[in-house]
C-alpha cells in the first residue's frame, strides 16, 4: 500500500447516571415503552429550562482526570443549534470553546502480530477533549399505514453524553481497535458507564483520510495532514469500526490511485451492505451557530475541587497491571488477562487472601497459580472464592505425591526392569526415559516431573 | 469613525439565512426581507465603531456560578405518554411519527 | 360595584371587613369582558364561568387568608398554564395546551389568586405596541385608536378595563413597561432572576424578566412577594433571598437623603435615535423630576455615555437568543408548522440566524457581548452614587394602530429608554406621570440588581403625592 491511514475518533459515551443530564427523568431509557420517560425539559416544551446534573460533570471530569487531561478551571455550556426530527429544542446543549477536559492523552499497546506472546509496541494516543452535552431522541424508520416514516422516542433524550476527541493519531485499523477498548476498560473500571456498543451506550464516529506513505512516522505535522477528512457515522458495533475503516482505506485509495481528489464529507456506515455512502458534502457543512447557553450559569472549578474528584479514581488498568506484575510475580500476559475487567482483577485477588488464610495456607497456592487457573480454565466468576481456592487445594493434594512413594515407585520400576537397567550401565543413556516413563505410570500421573526424573537418576548412579 | 456603515444582503444571502433557519421563503418576499433585514444590519453594524477591544464579553448577568442539581429522580415533573403525545401532530403505537423526507434532511 | 375602582389592596381590605366577597370581584370582571375585551381584543382565552365562580366560592368560604385570596388575574398568553391554551400571541402555538405550569401561575394559585384568562401580546413578546400579535392588535384602554404598547399589550388593558386587579408579563426590553406607562399603571421589570422564567415561553433569555402590572405600587409589590424567589427548575433565579416588599413600601416618608440620576446622554441619544421626544412628554417628565425634587431628592447628574449602543447591542444579542429559542418549533410535537411564523418573528429568527453564522459571530454577536460588559460597567458605577436613574419610558406616548406597520426598525429605535435596563440584567419601575391628550405616559426608575425594595419605598412616596392612579379610562 502507498498510503498511511490518517484516523481520528469521535467516541461518545452515555454516563451512567441516575437521572438526566438537564432534568431529574430516569436516564435508563433502555427497553422503557416510547415517550414514557420524559418531562417538559427533555422533550423541549415551550417555558422548559435546563439545570445541569452535578454527577455527570463530575464523572466527565473524573474520565478526563482519568486519560491525564487538563481539567479546565473555567467551563460553561453553549448551544449547538441544528433541525433534526429527534432533537426537541431545535439546539442541542453542548460545549464548544471551553470543554470540561483538554491535552489528555492515553497509551495503546498493540500486537505487532497475531502470535500470542509476540512483541507488544506501545503507543500514545493524544487526546484533545472530552466535553459534556446531552443525548437526542431516537429515530426508527417503520411503515405506517402504507407510508414510509420516521418514528421518534424521546425517552433518550437528554441523557448526559460525554464525547471524547482524539487528535488524528491513528495509523492503522489495530491501533483505533486497541483504543476504544482501552477507553472502555477505563470508563468500566470509573463506573461512569456500561460503555456498550451493542446498546448504543458507546458510539464511535471515526474521520479518516489517507496521507502518501513517506509519512510514517508518528508525529506528522499539522501542516503536512491531508487537506480533506471523512467522517464516518452510524457504525453500532466494534466489528463495524474496523470494516468500515478497511471499506473506506480501499474506496479512498482507489480514488487517489486514480487521481481523483478526495473531497471533505460525512459518509455513512451501512452494515448490511458494508459500504460507506455519503452523507453530506463539504458544501453542506453544518453551520452549528453556537453561542454561550444563557439558560446555564458558567462554571468554576478550583484544584481543591479537581483534587476531591481526583480521589475518586480507584486503580487504573495500567496501575493495576503493574502491581500485579510486582507484588504476585506475574508476567504481563497474565495481567492482561486478569485485568481486561474489573470483576477478573477484583476477583482475582479475593482468591490471593483467602489462600493465604487458615486452612488453605499450608496448601502452598500461589497467585500465579490462582492466575494459571483463572485465565487457563475460563472459571466462572459467579462461584465464590473459597469455593475456587478448595477447588485448586484439593486438585493439588490429589497431584502431589511424597518422596517416599517417589522412591518407592523407583525402586519397584528398577526392580522389575532388570534388562533395562543393564542397559543403561552400558551407557544407553536414553534408557532413562523409559523408566521415567514407567514410574510415571506407576504413579499414575501424579507428582511433579522434574522431581521425578531427578530423584530417578539420583537412584540409577546409586547403582 | 465610519458611521455609516452599509450593509446590503443579497437573493442568495437572504435564501441562506432562511434555509439556516429551516424558514419556507416566498420568492416575492425575498425583496421586502432584503430591505428590512439589510437597513437593521446596517443599524447594528455601528456596532463595530464602539471601542471595545480587551473588554471581557458578558453572556449573562446572574452573577452565578455553579448551579446544579443532585442525581436524582424527580417523577414529579414526568408526563404520561399520553401527555406526551396529546399535542403531537401524528402518532402511532405511543411514538411520534413524522414523514421519512423531514428525518432524513 | 365595578371592580375598576379597586386595588388588590382595596379588594382584600374589603373581602376580609367581609363587605365583599371574591364572587363579586369575578362577576364583575367577567362583565368587564362582555363588554370590552373583543373591541379592544384584550384576551386570547377566558376560563369557564363556573369555574371561576366555583373557585371564588371556596375562597369566599375559606376566610382569605392567603396574600391573594380571591385576587382575579390575567396571564400574558406567554406563561403555560394546563387550564387555558398558550399561544404565545402566535398562529403557531393556535392550538397548544401545555401538559404543565409555569412556576409563577404555581405560586399565584397557592397564593389564593383566581387566572381569569389569558392576555394577547406581540407574538413571542417580539414587539413594543402589541401589534404583531398573530391575533390582531390590542388597543389602548384609554384610545381604542391607539396601541396598547407591548409585548404584554392585553396584560396592560386588561388591568385597566377592569377585566382583573393584576396582570403578568414579561419584559426583554420594555415589555412590561411601555405598556404599563401606556394605560397608566405600575409595571415592574424586576432584577434579572428574581422571579422563575420556568414555564414562561423564552424570548431571548439572558434578557427576559418575568413581572407584573398593576394600579399601585403596593399592590405590584404584593404581587412580586408572591412570584419573587428561587426555583430549582430556572438556573439562573438568583440565591438571593426575598425582602420584604410590603414594608419597604412605607419605610420612606419623604425622599430627604435620595438622590437621583439623570443622565444627559441616556435623554439625548433618545431624541436624535427617533424624530426627538414628543415635546408633551418632554414636558411632563421634566415636570415628574420636579415632583421628586419638590419630595427632598436631590438630583445628581451621571454619565451613561454607552447608553448610545445599547440599541445596537440589543438588537444583536436579542435576535441571536430568538433565533436559536424558536428553533424548537417545528410542528412535530406541539403546534403548527414554521410556516405559522409572522412577519416580524420570522425577521428576528433571520437577523438572529445571520449574527450567529460562521464568519459573522465574532463581529455581531461577540462585538454586542462586550458592549453589554460595558453598559453593564457603567450603570455599576452610576450606582455607586446614586439610588435609582431617572428616565423616560418611551420617546412618545402610544402610537396609533398601523403607525409603524412598515418599518419595523423606526419601532425598535423607540425601545431606547427600556433595553439598557435589560442587557445590565437591573431592575426599572415604570410609573403614571400623566397624560398627554387622552393619551397616559410613563416615567422609569432604574434600580440596581436586587433594589426592588428601594424602588418600590422611592415610588411609593411619588405615587402618594401624584395619585396618577385614580384616573380611569373613559370607556
Amino acid at each position: 500500500m502507498k498510503y498511511t491511514p490518517i484516523i481520528g475518533l469521535e467516541v461518545h459515551v452515555e454516563l451512567g447516571t441516575t437521572s438526566k443530564m438537564f432534568c431529574s427523568c430516569p436516564a435508563d431509557y433502555f427497553g422503557k415503552k416510547p415517550n414514557t420517560q420524559c418531562c417538559p425539559v427533555c422533550l423541549g416544551l415551550p417555558g422548559a429550562l435546563p439545570v445541569p446534573n452535578k454527577k455527570a460533570i463530575e464523572q466527565t471530569i473524573l474520565f478526563g482526570l482519568a486519560v491525564h487531561s487538563t481539567i479546565a478551571e473555567e467551563s460553561k455550556f453553549d448551544r449547538k443549534n441544528y433541525f433534526y426530527p429527534d432533537l426537541p429544542k431545535g439546539y442541542q446543549i453542548s460545549q464548544y470553546d471551553e470543554p470540561l477536559a483538554m491535552n489528555g492523552s492515553i497509551n495503546i499497546k498493540y500486537q505487532m502480530s497475531k502470535i500470542k506472546n509476540s512483541d507488544q509496541k506501545s503507543k500514545i494516543i493524544r487526546i484533545r477533549r472530552v466535553h459534556i452535552e446531552e443525548d437526542t431522541g431516537k429515530l426508527q424508520h417503520m411503515v405506517v399505514g402504507g407510508k414510509n416514516v420516521a418514528c421518534i422516542d424521546f425517552n433518550r433524550s437528554g441523557v448526559p453524553l460525554m464525547e471524547i476527541v482524539t487528535e488524528p493519531d491513528f495509523r492503522s485499523v489495530d491501533e483505533v481497535d486497541q483504543y476504544v477498548r482501552r477507553i472502555q476498560q477505563i470508563i468500566r473500571y470509573l463506573g461512569i458507564s456500561g460503555a456498550d456498543m451493542e446498546r448504543g451506550s458507546m458510539r464511535i464516529e471515526p474521520s479518516i483520510s489517507l496521507l502518501d506513505i513517506k509519512y510514517q512516522k508518528s508525529n506528522i505535522k499539522d501542516e503536512e495532514l491531508p487537506k480533506y477528512r471523512v467522517e464516518i457515522k452510524n457504525i453500532n458495533s466494534f466489528r463495524f469500526v474496523r470494516k468500515a475503516l478497511e471499506y473506506e482505506i480501499v474506496r479512498q485509495t482507489r480514488l487517489l490511485e486514480s487521481g481523483v481528489a478526495i473531497d471533505q464529507e460525512t459518509r455513512g456506515y451501512s452494515e448490511t451492505q458494508n459500504v460507506t455512502v455519503s452523507q453530506r458534502g463539504k458544501e453542506d457543512a453544518m453551520d452549528y451557530r453556537y453561542f454561550p447557553e444563557p439558560d446555564i450559569p458558567p462554571m468554576r472549578f478550583t484544584q481543591d475541587q479537581i483534587l476531591k474528584i481526583k480521589d475518586q479514581i480507584s486503580e487504573l488498568p495500567d496501575q493495576k497491571s503493574e502491581r500485579f506484575i510486582r507484588e504476585y510475580g506475574l508476567t504481563e500476559y497474565d495481567t492482561d488477562h486478569l485485568i481486561d475487567e474489573l470483576k477478573t482483577a477484583v476477583f482475582f485477588e479475593k482468591c490471593v487472601i483467602v489462600a493465604n488464610t487458615g486452612v488453605f495456607k499450608k496448601a502452598n497456592i500461589t497467585p500465579k497459580i490462582i492466575a494459571n487457573w483463572i485465565i487457563n480454565k475460563k472459571t466462572d466468576l459467579s462461584i465464590n472464592e473459597s469455593q475456587f481456592i478448595q477447588n485448586i487445594a484439593s486438585s493439588l493434594v490429589v497431584m502431589t505425591v511424597s518422596d517416599e512413594d517417589i522412591y518407592s515407585a523407583i525402586k519397584h520400576v528398577l526392580r522389575v526392569n532388570v534388562q533395562a537397567v543393564e542397559d543403561f550401565k552400558a551407557g544407553k543413556d536414553q534408557v532413562k526415559m523409559f523408566l521415567f516413563g514407567n514410574v510415571i505410570k506407576e504413579l499414575k500421573g501424579k507428582g511433579d516431573k522434574q522431581i521425578i526424573m531427578e530423584l530417578l537418576i539420583k537412584e540409577l548412579r546409586k547403582i | 469613525m465610519a458611521r455609516n456603515i452599509s450593509v446590503t444582503l443579497t437573493k442568495e444571502d437572504v435564501k441562506k439565512i432562511a434555509s439556516l433557519a429551516k424558514l419556507p421563503l416566498d420568492e416575492k418576499d425575498i425583496p421586502v426581507y432584503i430591505s428590512q433585514l439589510s437597513s437593521i444590519l446596517s443599524f447594528v453594524s455601528k456596532l463595530s465603531d464602539v471601542e471595545s477591544a480587551g473588554v471581557v464579553p458578558t453572556s449573562q448577568v446572574t452573577g452565578l456560578l455553579n448551579v446544579y442539581r443532585d442525581d436524582v429522580i424527580d417523577t414529579k415533573r414526568m408526563l404520561s405518554q399520553e401527555e406526551v403525545l396529546a399535542n403531537a401532530h401524528e402518532t402511532h403505537d405511543g411514538f411520534i411519527i413524522v414523514p421519512q423526507i423531514l428525518a432524513k434532511e | 360595584m365595578n371592580i375598576r375602582d379597586y386595588t388588590i389592596q382595596s379588594a382584600l381590605k374589603e373581602m376580609r371587613a367581609g363587605t365583599l366577597r371574591a364572587k363579586d370581584l369575578i362577576l364583575s370582571c367577567l362583565e368587564n369582558i362582555e363588554r370590552y375585551t373583543e373591541t379592544y381584543n384584550v384576551l386570547l382565552s377566558v376560563a369557564a364561568k363556573e369555574d371561576l365562580l366555583a373557585e371564588a366560592k371556596k375562597i369566599d368560604s375559606s376566610g382569605y387568608d392567603k396574600p391573594l385570596s380571591g385576587i382575579p388575574i390575567v396571564l400574558k398568553d406567554i406563561f403555560s398554564t394546563t387550564s387555558l391554551r398558550t399561544t404565545a400571541g402566535s398562529k403557531v402555538l393556535e392550538n397548544y395546551h401545555a401538559p404543565y405550569e409555569a412556576t409563577v401561575v404555581k405560586k399565584l394559585r397557592e397564593a389564593g389568586a383566581i387566572i381569569i384568562g389569558k392576555a394577547n401580546q406581540d407574538a413571542w413578546a417580539h414587539g413594543s405596541t402589541g401589534e404583531n400579535s398573530d391575533f390582531g392588535p390590542t388597543s389602548s384602554a384609554y384610545d381604542i385608536k391607539y396601541v396598547a404598547g407591548g409585548s404584554s399589550s392585553g396584560s396592560a388593558t386588561a388591568v385597566a378595563l377592569g377585566m382583573c386587579l393584576a396582570s403578568t408579563g414579561t419584559d426583554t426590553g420594555g415589555s412590561i413597561r411601555v405598556p404599563a406607562s401606556f394605560n397608566n399603571l405600575v409595571g415592574l421589570k424586576p432584577t434579572y432572576g428574581r422571579v422563575s422564567r420556568y414555564g414562561i415561553i423564552a424570548m431571548a433569555s439572558s434578557l427576559d424578566s418575568v413581572g407584573h402590572m398593576t394600579k399601585t405600587v403596593y399592590d405590584n409589590a404584593l404581587m412580586l412577594s408572591v412570584t419573587a424567589g428561587i426555583d430549582p427548575y430556572d438556573a439562573t433565579t438568583g440565591q438571593k433571598s426575598v425582602s420584604d416588599y410590603l414594608s419597604a413600601i412605607s419605610s420612606l416618608q419623604s425622599l430627604k437623603g435620595i438622590t437621583i440620576g439623570v443622565s444627559p446622554d441616556y435623554l439625548t441619544v433618545g431624541k436624535k435615535a427617533t424624530d426627538g421626544m414628543n415635546p408633551e412628554l418632554e414636558k411632563l417628565t421634566e415636570e415628574a423630576l420636579g415632583v421628586f425634587t419638590a419630595l427632598g431628592a436631590t438630583i445628581k447628574e451621571i454619565d451613561l455615555p454607552h447608553t448610545k449602543d445599547a440599541l445596537e447591542t440589543y438588537y444583536v444579542l436579542c435576535p441571536s437568543e430568538v433565533s436559536s429559542n424558536l428553533g424548537r418549533y417545528d410542528g412535530i410535537r406541539y403546534g403548527n408548522t414554521r410556516d405559522a411564523f409572522g412577519l416580524e418573528a420570522r425577521r428576528r429568527i433571520m437577523i438572529g440566524t445571520y449574527t450567529l453564522s460562521a464568519g459573522y459571530y465574532d463581529a455581531y454577536y461577540k462585538t454586542a457581548q462586550k458592549v453589554r460588559t460595558l453598559v453593564c460597567q457603567e450603570f455599576e458605577k452610576a450606582f455607586e452614587t446614586v439610588d435609582v436613574v431617572f428616565a423616560p419610558v418611551s420617546p412618545s406616548p402610544s402610537p396609533l394602530i398601523g403607525e409603524f406597520v412598515n418599518d419595523p426598525l423606526a419601532l425598535y429605535l423607540s425601545d431606547i429608554y427600556t433595553v439598557p435596563v435589560n442587557l445590565a440584567g437591573l431592575a426599572g419601575l415604570s410609573l403614571p406621570a400623566g397624560f398627554v391628550g387622552t393619551l397616559p405616559v410613563g416615567i422609569q426608575l432604574i434600580g440596581k440588581q436586587w433594589s426592588e425594595e428601594r424602588l418600590y419605598a422611592i415610588s411609593n412616596v411619588y405615587e402618594k403625592k401624584t395619585e396618577w392612579y385614580k384616573r380611569r379610562p373613559k370607556v
